[in-house]
């Protein structure tokens, strides 16, 4: 089974709302928070509906529209999304007031928002789309699921075109939350352009929106065929990854001298980018190598972030050079595989082709 | 109650979020639901809690507001009847 | 591929009892769980009644058979609880046999613990064992910690579509068998009581302040519960030679894409879900012997449902009852607990009763089943589940042959 992206959306901390570019300009964060450059609402969301949206929200219905735009379809056969988060800044503002207030004059804005469906249930709302309808709230699994429910969506023939998409927000306070458990690096501020060479441990926050038609035929649109997605929990070690990695190629009839590009989730903390760098320069050693959370920073769906650069490299056969690592070696790109991990127990590896 | 009427619009534009609005651009006996502002029922029960909180006045049935929240006139008329 | 989902397992953990056997003594002695809140502090206890699962926090952890010194959320624990249950039940001697995946539903995940400790995680003065907790808010956490405890790893994953999540976790299963993906899928979902949610649905002012009372005219809102409720999946290959409760022989998934928190006037959304499950199946609704009803006990729930059920039966509506005055309203994790319910009405011929109900709703042509009905024949049961955001699912339960 085999899916085109037909249409493309996103929203991140990169000048990427326009799809025609393919991030011709690299925005260079100086922070240990990549927020999203947001782009103006008005376009896609009548104020009386934006007054009491997060950003999250607004972010995911902008992109969700992009992409619907891009693909020329009106009406999706499904909407699939993926959060780990969900509404995070409305989680935290229903729960600080309950705690400030003592339970009582809440309101419940904060609350119907704070739902992790909200985003998918809320572009249905406004496409009036009664089909399909999902979110898969699972860490570094979530938008993956959403991407295999997709496939298998497809496959069944229960639709043609499929809203799928990625998004978590990560706010201040949360930020601060997650610093404590040792997620992000302790340098107060970090070049992120560096994060490549760190030694140090923890990474840099990121968060996005990005949404994909997946189509079940190819379109003059299509940015790229998606032909898996593989879920790998808590391997016991690098050899387990490799030989899933072996498995999941097989059955798509591939070795890995045909992946042509792999991206790495490579994402500056010490105790994890070895990971990558075993895989790297065993099953790999041949490819061309890409990393990409020094432009997106770190964050559960980040993945989707990684399947936007994948589709745009199969489309325009170029690879940024801030997304490289080391020379490009590929003449024609056929197959691009993405190697990600959100911390080290849910691994997750795309395959994607040239259409 | 007309400075009741002002302070009234001052605060259902800070409780609902209405940005774009001034206290000018709300019509004291235009329909606040519906038609008029375009408010919904999520709107309504933040409502409740604005007279609650304000006011001291509390609305048990939600199904009360639909009278109360009429326009920003009768909801002045009902605060002042049942101001504590 | 498997054409047939076959269920071999069940496990549950709610307010009317901490496991499938207790559970179903409570239905037929028609003893409700609801009652005064006891584990979470609120200020709203005298105006909220609720079906909590009646052990402590540490009483679970004995329960589960783990270490009080673990770290971990009630919505973990109710889950792993229920997930052992239905795994033991399922005769599973070793998990690693078939490809054995997990997937959980749960709508808060670790919010009981966030919100206790919320102003110390900000608090950089403040450090503590409690500091671990941070990374259980997240919904996926509480799956990871069953899957881990279980030992299953070749597939996790965790939904979150409000009140019809559970359902979502058993449809996504069912088609992972269906597509060859995996043999053997525990499936539900798992939800804590707590203060987040006891206010939230404070503001939208849908909780009853008595017992709730599902399709009664006078209903005047829902009762929150909380607990846990799994079912084993497993394909024709995985369950040949073992005893199999029933089958899941339909499923749908539809948005009623028609406002944030209520359903609509007419239920279309509940009608699409239910129009699909009955094409999944191969089956009429005059199949149907018993509708286990979402059934909340508010005023726009049991009108919209009560509605899309008239439609799609043709006034012609079989015994139906909601199971929510027994066990409150367990959020993400009721289509799981209903799930067993509607098995456990086709394994003893059984109609379990919808309590509190004494007013008929004149915009519907049927009144529930308000007293234990045995003795009829159950094949096939319709079980509904319908969330915010406009989230409804439909599932249907039958004999297997």
């Amino acid at each position: 089974m085999e899916a085109y992206i037909n249409g493309i959306g996103i929203v991140s901390p990169q000048k990427t709302f326009d799809t025609s570019d393919f991030l011709s300009e690299i925005v260079e964060h100086n922070s240990k928070l990549l927020n999203a450059i947001e782009p103006s609402y008005k376009e896609f969301l009548d104020p009386n509906l934006a007054r009491r949206m997060a950003r999250v929200i607004k972010m995911s219905i902008a992109a969700s529209f992009v992409c619907l735009r891009d693909a020329k379809i009106e009406k999706p056969d499904a909407i699939i999304t993926g959060t780990a988060l969900g509404c995070l800044q409305d989680t935290e503002k229903f729960l600080l007031s309950i705690i400030e207030n003592d339970e009582q004059f809440l309101t419940p804005t904060s609350f119907i928002q704070s739902t992790h469906n909200t985003v998918s249930a809320q572009i249905a709302l406004q496409l009036k789309c009664m089909n399909y309808n999902f979110t898969y709230v699972h860490k570094g699994f979530s938008f993956e699921s959403a991407l295999l429910d997709s496939m298998m969506t497809l496959e069944e023939g229960e639709a043609k075109n499929i809203l799928v998409g990625g998004h978590d927000e990560m706010t201040e306070k949360h930020h601060r939350v997650y610093n404590r458990i040792g997620y992000w690096k302790k340098d107060s501020a970090v070049d992120t352009m560096q994060l490549i060479h760190s030694k140090t441990p923890g990474s840099v926050g990121g968060e996005g929106a990005a949404f994909f038609i997946l189509g079940n035929e190819k379109t003059e649109k299509s940015y790229a065929k998606l032909q898996g997605v593989e879920m790998i929990y808590k391997p016991e070690n690098t050899k387990e990854v490799e030989t899933k990695i072996i498995t999941f190629l097989d059955s798509k009839g591939l070795q890995a001298n045909d992946i042509d590009v792999v991206l790495y989730g490579i994402n500056g903390d010490v105790r994890f980018d070895q990971l990558y760098y075993e895989i790297k320069n065993t099953l790999f050693k041949n490819s061309t190598s890409g990393y990409f959370k020094h432009l997106c920073g770190e964050y559960q769906t980040s993945g989707s972030f990684a399947m936007w650069l994948a589709a745009k490299i199969l489309q325009t056969q170029t690879i940024p050079n801030a997304v490289l690592i080391g020379e490009n070696k590929s003449k024609e790109i056929k197959n691009v595989l993405i190697y990600n991990t959100f911390i080290d127990s849910d691994q997750s590896v795309y395959l994607l082709s040239k259409c | 109650m007309d400075a009741l009427i002002e302070q009234l619009k001052g605060e259902i534009i800070k409780q609902l979020n209405l940005e774009d609005l001034k206290p000018a651009d709300i019509d004291s006996d235009a329909a606040l639901f519906g038609g008029g502002l375009g408010l919904d029922s999520i709107d309504a029960l933040e409502l409740i809690v604005l007279l609650e909180k304000n006011y001291g006045i509390k609305v048990s049935n939600p199904a009360d507001g639909k009278k109360i929240f009429q326009s920003v006139r009768t909801m002045a008329e009902y605060i002042s009847a049942n101001k504590k | 591929m498997s054409s047939k989902v076959y269920i071999t397992g069940m496990g549950m953990i709610s307010a009317i009892g901490n496991n499938v056997a207790e559970s179903f003594h409570s239905l037929e002695t028609m003893q409700s769980g609801i009652g005064e809140l006891k584990y979470v502090r609120s200020r709203h206890k005298p105006l909220v009644p609720v079906g909590e699962v009646k052990k402590s926090t540490e009483e679970l952890m004995e329960m589960a058979g783990l270490n009080p010194d673990n770290l971990t959320t009630r919505t973990s624990l109710l889950g792993l609880i229920a997930a052992q249950e239905a795994v033991k039940s399922a005769g599973i001697k070793d998990i690693k046999e078939y490809r054995t995946g997990i997937i959980s539903a749960t709508s808060v995940g670790g919010m009981d613990m966030t919100e206790n400790h919320w102003l110390d995680y900000l608090n950089e003065e403040k450090s503590g064992p409690w500091l671990k907790y941070i990374e259980t808010h997240e919904c996926g956490d509480s799956t990871e910690f069953i899957a881990d405890n279980l030992g299953i790893k070749d597939f996790l994953s965790t939904i979150s579509t409000a009140c019809s999540s559970a359902a979502n976790a058993i449809m996504f299963g069912a088609r992972l068998i269906k597509h060859g993906k995996l043999d053997r899928v525990i499936v539900g979902g798992t939800d804590a009581m707590s203060r987040f949610t006891i206010n939230g649905f404070m503001t939208l002012m849908i909780l009853d302040s008595e017992n709730c009372k599902p399709f009664d005219s006078q209903r005047r809102g829902l009762n929150l519960g909380e607990g846990a409720g799994y079912i084993v999946l497993e394909s024709e290959k995985a369950a040949k030679g073992k005893v199999i409760h029933a089958e899941l022989s339909g499923y749908g998934n539809s948005n009623d894409a028609y406002h944030q928190t209520a359903s609509s006037p007419d239920g279309a959304g509940a009608f699409m879900a239910m129009e699909k499950a009955f094409k999944i199946s191969g089956l009429k609704p005059s199949d149907i012997d018993y509708i286990n009803a979402h059934g909340t006990g508010t005023e726009i729930n049991d009108l919209s449902e009560g509605t899309a059920i008239d439609r799609i039966f043709e006034k012609n509506v079989p015994s139906i009852s909601s199971t929510k005055a027994y066990t409150g309203h367990t959020l993400a994790a009721c289509a799981g607990i209903e799930a067993i319910f509607s098995i456990l009405a086709i394994k003893h011929n059984i109609v379990f009763p919808n309590l509190n109900y004494k007013h008929p709703m004149t915009a519907l042509s049927f009144k529930p089943t308000t007293t234990l009905e045995r003795g009829k024949k159950i094949d096939h049961v319709l079980s509904n589940s319908f969330g915010f955001g406009g989230n409804t699912s439909a599932l249907i339960f039958s004999r297997h042959h």
